[in-house]
């Protein structure tokens, strides 16, 4: 194993409701699109909503990372190099791969967010009609996909121990990511009146993104060896009972029942689940 | 006038005076924090923001009983290949015409990546700034062609500054010596490590002792991200499947 001595980097909140509304924002995004691909026309108001919805969430993420800076108004130096005006762009930082996705998926969140406001009011925008807006959804989710997953890759490319002891980081917050995505969606699906079919079939998608999930923590723990055990302390062990609550009890609430306050009680847990993953994974490596 | 630049850090010279911690503060203005009593003669306790030379002490049990002191002031490594240099995703870090490695202070916008990647804990966050900072290696001496503030303050000569290849013979030379004098537990550090340190090392103990990442452990933050996007990659692809199998199917129970 490899033996660092790293001082933590201080990502403290604003990282960690970063890495959570990345997740929901990249992963409803996906489903809204694998929904508008593969759905029927039940589906198409869910998979509106969760246009509707990944833009919003999207646009708190850059406020987030910019007041995390020790220097706010100079974020634009990710992008831009202050010195010659050229682009910014390593390919093998994830930090600086993340900050041109987050640009690029919000470009892509932003229209479908117009045309699904536009679908609200009964017109369906022209632009994102037949093969080219299904291409335009699909390059759209490949971006939020990478969103909800590439923050583990973050933390992983350092020598902070924990983080960099492992690669199932990306994984794992990709896994989890959709889950609370799926539970999002589902959640205000619920709170609204929907198909109940589309809903079913959110359920059903949650209960594969979990069982992801479980395997992922899995391979994390497997990953770090003997590292992990760092994560023992009380204060972390508490969180870790959260994150399996958040899973395992909604994968039971999934399998047994489909009734409406089960399934919103499930979705509160995997977003609250899903919070302690990141809190205990940014916190515990830090302290 | 360009040239590559190293120190050579002899502890076994080492009196644990502090001159170049004081030196190197009165130089780069750094006001310091308020000292630190933990239980030894250490007051500063590590490199950070404002300590770009830290003087070590460790403790130990001699063969015969006894308590020898091992000391040695740390310094930022001005590694040739930069863990800090190569997450920074502003191109705030550079390698200078001297072939140290500089943070800009105009261009640092403090997110911190380089802090979680430097191995040898050296970087640290200025809260008044909002920098990340650490040792320049005096780019500011060096460029008049002055030596820096911590080597020239070195009452005893265990902080040498020259040329990195001067460095590296004067640096062998010495660890011939000490193990001609039967110091069999010298040796040196920097030579192989992140592609050769810019600060070597002569220690008379195991480098983890002083916090330095032992040889098989100097690997850069770079090599994990291969691994990971492939484990993000698989993620996605499973979760894709998973979801265009939950949608496909009728809704409802089956
Ligand atoms: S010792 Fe740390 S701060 Fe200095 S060059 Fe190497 S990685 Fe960067």
């Amino acid at each position: 194993m490899v033996e660092h001595f790293v001082t933590p980097p201080q990502w403290e909140w604003y990282i960690v409701w970063y890495f959570f509304l990345g997740g929901i924002a990249g992963g409803v995004y996906a489903l809204g699109a694998i929904l508008r691909l593969l759905g029927d026309d039940r589906d198409a108001p869910v998979a509106r909503l969760a246009f509707l919805l990944s833009l919003p969430v999207l646009a708190v993420c850059p406020i987030l990372l910019t007041l995390d800076l020790g220097r706010p108004l100079r974020f634009w130096h990710m992008m831009i190099d202050s010195r010659t005006f050229g682009l910014n762009f390593k390919y093998w930082s994830p930090m600086s791969v993340g900050v041109w996705v987050l640009l690029i998926f919000s470009v892509f969140a932003f229209v479908s967010f117009l045309e699904a406001l536009a679908s609200l009011r009964g017109s369906r925008a022209p632009f994102l009609a037949g093969g080219l807006g299904r291409v335009f959804v699909i390059v759209g989710a490949v971006f939020g996909l990478f969103l909800a997953g590439y923050t583990g890759i973050l933390l992983s490319v350092s020598n902070q121990p924990i983080w960099s002891d492992t690669w199932a980081l990306g994984a794992l917050f990709l896994a989890s990511g959709l889950s609370v995505a799926a539970a999002t969606l589902s959640l205000v699906t619920r709170l609204g009146r929907h198909e109940q079919s589309a809903e079913a079939k959110l359920t059903r998608a949650d209960r594969y993104f979990t069982i992801l999930e479980l395997v992922l923590l899995v391979v994390f723990f497997l990953s770090l060896g003997a590292v992990g055990s760092r994560f023992l302390a009380p204060r972390w062990m508490a969180l870790w009972v959260v994150v399996l609550i958040g899973t395992l009890v909604p994968l039971a609430l999934h399998f047994s029942t489909e009734r409406r306050v089960p399934a919103m009680f499930a979705a509160v847990l995997t977003l609250v689940g899903g919070l302690a993953l990141r809190i205990v994974v940014v916190f515990g490596a830090q302290m | 006038m360009a040239r590559t630049v190293g120190f050579f850090t002899d502890t076994t010279l080492c009196i644990g005076c502090k001159a170049c911690e004081v030196a190197c503060k009165e130089w780069n203005q750094l006001p310091g924090h308020a000292p630190q009593f933990g239980d030894g003669y250490d007051n500063t306790s590590q490199l950070d923001e404002q300590n770009w030379r830290h003087v070590q002490f460790h403790e130990r049990t001699t063969a015969k009983g006894g308590v020898a002191w091992n000391m040695m002031s740390d310094v930022c490594k001005h590694c040739a290949l930069a863990s800090c240099m190569e997450v920074c995703p502003t191109n705030a870090i550079i390698r200078t015409e001297f072939d140290t490695v500089y943070i800009q202070p105009s261009v640092c916008n403090g997110c911190r990546d380089c802090i979680a990647a430097c191995p040898y804990h050296v970087i640290g966050f200025d809260e008044a700034s909002g920098l990340a900072r650490k040792c320049t290696f005096c780019y500011d001496r060096l460029q008049a062609n002055l030596t820096p503030a911590c080597a020239k303050a070195c009452p005893t000569e265990s902080i040498k500054f020259g040329d990195l290849d001067t460095m590296r013979e004067v640096a062998g030379a010495r660890l011939n010596q000490l193990r001609g004098q039967g110091m069999s537990e010298a040796r040196l550090y920097g030579d192989k490590e992140y592609g050769g340190l810019h600060a070597l090392f002569l220690l008379t103990d195991k480098p983890e002792i002083y916090g330095l990442p032992p040889t098989e452990s100097a690997v850069l933050p770079s090599r994990n991200n291969v691994r990971g996007y492939l484990g993000t990659l698989v993620t996605a692809a499973l979760g894709v499947a998973g979801a265009v199998f939950a949608f496909r199917e009728r809704g409802g129970k089956e």
